[in-house]
């Protein structure tokens, strides 16, 4: 376990990590409003518990998570609902979504928490309520819920829990700071994290252009009474993307997560260490998810540093107290440079996944230049971590070809976007990428659909026979008796007999009439 | 025989090419009693490719009877809710040029369903007899309701409503359907296709 | 406030195609100092001539093709290419021979597949092949290198590039020629007999390939290209040569030393097969395109017909780069290595 794997691929581009003076934290205040998204993490909206006109508490849930895959949403600070409608959100659509809007009455009054006293004698099962209670979602930039996470125990026996501080994209520095100021929480939320996996060991993975960190994380780790024995922080080369989730697992493990797998089937699971932090918070105080740690840098702000800032806070309140400077040709990132999105207005709020928002001069990142001919230089091929052949997959892409885009796994693309970054010709590889992906993923449901659609329009069709056959047996039949009423009726019918023998009669006169 | 073979050589050429003719000829004889294809399954695999909502818009009641058409060399540009995507995948398959989408039958749309405003409906079930998929929910002078899963957003549910309470709402709108898009493609990325356009 | 949208990353790195290409041309430089040091300045104005000719091409055909000609200028590929041509091309050529290699290379090698990126042959090959197998006799007619000859000036340059029929060049059978020719003497004797032959490969050629090889190391070290395609060509002609060299009877093809220093080896190793755009892409590919270029290389030089054999090997090979990648695709991460 002590080795160090290396993986495929990789760069190294400006790490700008002392931008942010890492291991410092200012708290951002109370801004205005605050603005909480329903959808923050990945699955099912929140459904919301409060009206307009509300008085909350800090604390108090706002949102009920929805079905499995779902997250509560809790006021952090005590207020007013002052509207539940469409607000911008980060995301890179740039659309809007429904949001709760929260005033703060700036008494900052909160409901009385309540922890569990000993979490290491209730099972599991109670723990991850609490925690699901607690509204909590990955911090480290996906999102995914974390009770559903943590439900990997029941696919498979953990053995292993991974903290994730590798933090390798550059510019952000939250996890580090987060490392530096409060180790000791994070070992004490990862030793909840194992007692729920029943994970024996616990590796802290931090690459070693955080000494500060790994220092923090190895005396925090001195200092814990280490009931499990098996805990280590792990300090690796820096490379980005080490820090992708099926990376980091390589670096530390030397294993690959099978294609379409997850990380449990290696009975390994991964954890940001903010998301620890969280669970320490909610399981031992009883405090839900309402604040995070978020990076605020970039050249176009004068006080870049980390920031203590509760969900909702509009971004714009972010940049006003780091001393924002808007140049030509500004861009806003959420996230960091190489993964993150590009923001369209300083409207939308911090959220559970905001590690970062990063504000460039143009000078520092240069939008791309139009993108030229792919030379097949072979570039992309050789930083790709995940070992796929990006030029290929471009090709594919463009011709829209999905059986070969799948054939050449472009769903084991982890858009990390080194290929672009090496890209001499700076063509939008992972763009190509994600659409392509999209686009995949609709043909699939189309085709779904139309398999579903055709097998209820040939159901129909084949009831309307059905019945048009009914009515026409029916008809015949109905005929049939008609007919047969009509002939037995002549046979008895008395008035008919009549009407009959004088009919012969009339005839046989007539006859004779001709006759003579 | 032979004699008279080496003879003229002319004659040699047209015996061996009779011989091979009906050894060829008895060849693929055998073949196409042999490995005879039941059915027509070029009919199914084009109705595969097809979207199956069933809106007769290209004049066919439903797709299966455009497959055939297709199948016994029907146009292959005459479904809008396929849209050009579905003419590639059918030229692909047919092994013949693509063409644009035939505008007499309409144009391509973003995929929609149908949504019935319940409170004008007045429950004559036009729609329920219109619909293809059975995907309308209700009984006589009973409100009506479309089960928008089911429903291929083929609009043939629209022109019978007495009232008009039947409107066509895009399917994936909102951040949960968004995805991203293709990169634009500047006139100096796609070479070859400008070729195209400017030849 | 509305902020500029782009999709990530954000960043980019330090390479670009025009940086790449730029790179590939300073390389070239120590080279042509060795060139125009033994043989005189002929090589420097036929690649100045030939420089502005695919310019003005390269102008021209895009404007044809209503493409924005400075934008696709800017990539300097086009130099690229007809600067290697014109390494390739015997020095004081004729202006005509310079024109119809560059057109080739430019019109037939590169634009008819659709433009740089798409093109499966090396362009400058494909230029070079075609001089040589139309004007055999101009293509074969070095001149003499410094020291058996003199060499000629500026001026004469000049004239032998316009006015061809003015300009009676001292030509000489190159090294290699004698070596294809030799049937009775021993490698010593042939040594001591030819002049041309200098310490190992060749007065002149030896220090124009080693010069290609600096230019070749330093392009290495810039990371402009990985080792793997150039080592394995010298890998392989080294090992052929040895194998053939059988204590050097007049059978011998000549020395691993010999083939290394002798012709296009070296500036066929790093700045020939090290074309991206047609060679093979994974650098296990890479290998073995240029492993095969080497053998090739070898063979033809040893028994084929024409003066060097760099350029027919590494349009052989193109050929077969497609196929080199579909089978030296590297495993994805998570997909069983053995099970693909």
């Amino acid at each position: 376990m002590n080795s160090v794997h290396t993986i495929h691929g990789g760069i190294h581009p400006r790490e700008e990590k002392q931008l942010s003076r890492p291991g410092q934290v200012i708290d951002a205040g109370l801004p205005h409003e605050l603005i909480l998204p329903l959808s923050q993490h990945i699955g099912a909206p929140a459904e919301p518990i409060v009206s307009v006109g509300d008085h909350v508490k800090g604390g108090q849930r706002l949102a009920e998570d929805q079905g499995a895959v779902s997250a509560a949403v809790h006021a952090p600070t005590s207020g007013h609902i002052t509207a539940i409608d469409m607000q911008p959100v980060p995301h890179p659509s740039g659309l809007t979504n429904v949001c709760i809007r929260l005033t703060p009455d700036h008494a900052d009054e909160w409901l009385v928490l309540q922890g569990l006293a000993d979490y290491r004698s209730e099972a599991p099962d109670t723990v991850i309520a609490h925690i699901r209670a607690a509204g909590i979602s990955g911090l480290g930039g996906a999102g995914f819920p974390t009770a559903t996470k943590l439900l990997a125990r029941e696919r498979s026996a953990i053995h292993t829990l991974i903290i994730n501080g590798t933090e390798c994209e550059p510019y952000i520095t939250a996890d580090d700071t987060l490392m530096q100021v409060a180790a000791e929480q994070i070992v004490a939320g990862a030793e909840i994290l194992a007692h729920i996996l029943g994970a024996e060991t616990i590796l802290y993975g931090v690459e070693d252009n955080k000494p500060a960190a790994l220092k923090a994380m190895r005396e925090a780790l001195a200092a814990s009474d280490d009931a499990l024995g098996q805990q280590q922080v792990v300090s690796f080369p820096t490379k980005y993307p080490s820090g992708g989730e099926k990376q980091l697992i390589e670096i530390l493990t030397g294993e690959q997560v099978p294609s379409g797998g997850l990380p449990a089937d290696l009975g390994i699971v991964c954890q940001n260490p903010g998301t620890a932090v969280a669970v320490r918070d909610a399981v031992i105080d009883g405090k839900p998810l309402t604040d995070r740690l978020v990076t605020v840098t970039g050249r176009a702000v004068s006080h870049a540093s980390n920031y203590r800032v509760r969900l909702g806070t509009p971004i714009a309140h972010l940049l006003a107290l780091a001393g924002f400077t808007p140049g030509s040709r500004q861009r806003l990132i959420h996230g960091g440079p190489m993964m993150g999105f590009a923001l369209e207005t300083d409207a939308v709020p911090v959220v559970k996944t905001t590690n970062c928002v990063l504000a460039p001069t143009q000078e520092e990142l240069p939008a791309p230049p139009p993108a030229q001919a792919c030379i097949r230089c072979g570039l992309c091929a050789e930083a790709c971590p995940a070992s796929l052949l990006p030029q290929q997959l471009y090709w594919y892409a463009r011709a829209k070809d999905q059986e070969q885009l799948e054939k050449h796994h472009l769903f084991d693309c982890i858009e990390c976007g080194a290929c672009s970054w090496v890209c001499p010709s700076s063509i939008p590889l992972v763009q190509y990428y994600r659409a392509a992906k999209s686009h995949i993923v609709e043909t699939r449901d189309d085709k779904q659909r139309a398999e579903r659609s055709k097998g209820r329009f040939e159901a129909r069709q084949e009831r309307v026979e059905r019945e048009a056959a009914e009515r026409e047996r029916k008809r015949a039949e109905r005929k049939a008796t008609a007919q047969q009423k009509a002939a037995a009726s002549e046979a008895d019918d008395p008035v008919q007999a009549a009407i009959a023998r004088t009919k012969a009669r009339k005839e046989q006169a007539a006859q004779t009439k001709d006759a003579s | 025989m032979l004699g008279l073979l080496t003879h003229y050589p002319l004659l040699t050429a047209l015996t061996a090419l009779l011989c091979l003719g009906m050894v060829f000829g008895a060849l693929l004889g055998f073949a196409s009693v042999k490995f005879r294809t039941e059915g027509n399954p070029l009919a199914e695999q084009i109705n595969t490719l097809l979207p199956q909502t069933q809106c007769g818009q290209c004049g066919h009641p439903g797709c299966r009877p455009y497959a055939q058409s297709i199948a016994d060399g029907g146009a292959i540009n005459k479904c809008p809710p396929g849209g050009q995507e579905t003419i590639d995948a059918l030229a692909n398959l047919l092994d013949i040029e693509s063409q644009p989408l035939d505008a007499e039958h309409g144009v391509e749309k973003e995929s929609r369903v149908a949504f019935i405003r319940e409170d004008e409906c007045i429950g004559c079930t036009k729609c329920i007899q219109a619909c293809p998929v059975d995907a309308i929910l209700g009984a006589a002078k009973l409100m009506h309701t479309v089960i928008a899963d089911e429903c291929t957003g083929c609009d043939l549910c629209v022109e019978p409503c007495p009232v008009d309470c039947i409107d066509m709402v895009v399917r994936k709108a909102g951040i949960a359907h968004w995805s991203w898009p293709m990169p634009a493609s500047p006139e100096h990325t796609n070479i070859i296709a400008t070729d195209k356009e400017a030849a | 406030m509305d902020f500029l949208r782009i999709t990530s990353p954000h960043g980019h790195g330090p390479l670009s195609t025009a940086k790449v290409m730029q790179t590939v041309l300073l390389a070239t430089l120590p080279g042509l100092a060795a060139m125009t040091w033994f043989f005189g300045p002929g090589t420097l104005i036929n690649i100045i001539f030939g420089g502005l000719i695919a310019l003005a091409l390269e102008y021209a055909v895009m404007g044809i093709r209503q493409r924005d000609p400075l934008f696709y200028l800017r990539d300097y590929s086009v130099l690229v290419t007809s600067t290697l041509l014109c390494f390739a091309l015997p020095p004081y050529a004729p202006w005509w021979l310079i024109v119809i290699g560059v057109a080739s290379a430019v019109l037939l090698g590169k634009h008819v597949f659709g433009g740089l990126g798409y093109n499966p042959f090396n362009p400058a090959m494909v230029g070079y092949v075609v001089l040589l197998i139309s004007f055999p006799l101009q293509m074969s007619s070095w001149a003499a290198p410094r020291g058996l000859g003199e060499v000629p000036g500026f001026t004469d340059a000049l004239t032998a590039l316009f006015f061809a029929r003015d300009y009676d060049a001292v030509t000489m059978a190159t090294p290699l020629d004698i070596m294809r020719q030799n049937t009775g003497l021993l490698m010593d004797d042939l040594y001591r007999e030819a002049t041309q032959f200098g310490q190992w490969a060749g007065v002149g050629w030896e220090w124009v390939n080693l010069a290609f090889l600096a230019g070749g190391v330093w392009l290495l070290y810039q990371r402009i290209f990985t080792w793997h395609g150039p080592v394995a060509m010298l890998a392989a002609i080294g090992l052929c040569a040895a194998a053939g060299f059988d204590g050097g009877s007049s059978n011998s093809g000549g020395s691993p030393v010999f083939h290394w220093l002798s012709g296009a080896t070296m500036f066929g190793a790093f700045f020939i097969i090290t074309d991206p755009v047609s060679s093979a892409v994974s650098n296990r590919g890479r290998l073995i395109f240029g492993a095969l270029i080497g053998v090739l290389v070898y063979i033809i030089r040893v028994t084929g017909n024409y003066p060097d054999a760099v350029a027919f090997a590494v349009l052989i090979l193109n050929f077969a780069a497609p196929l080199i990648d579909q089978y030296t695709q590297p495993a994805t991460y998570g997909h069983d290595r053995s099970s693909e």
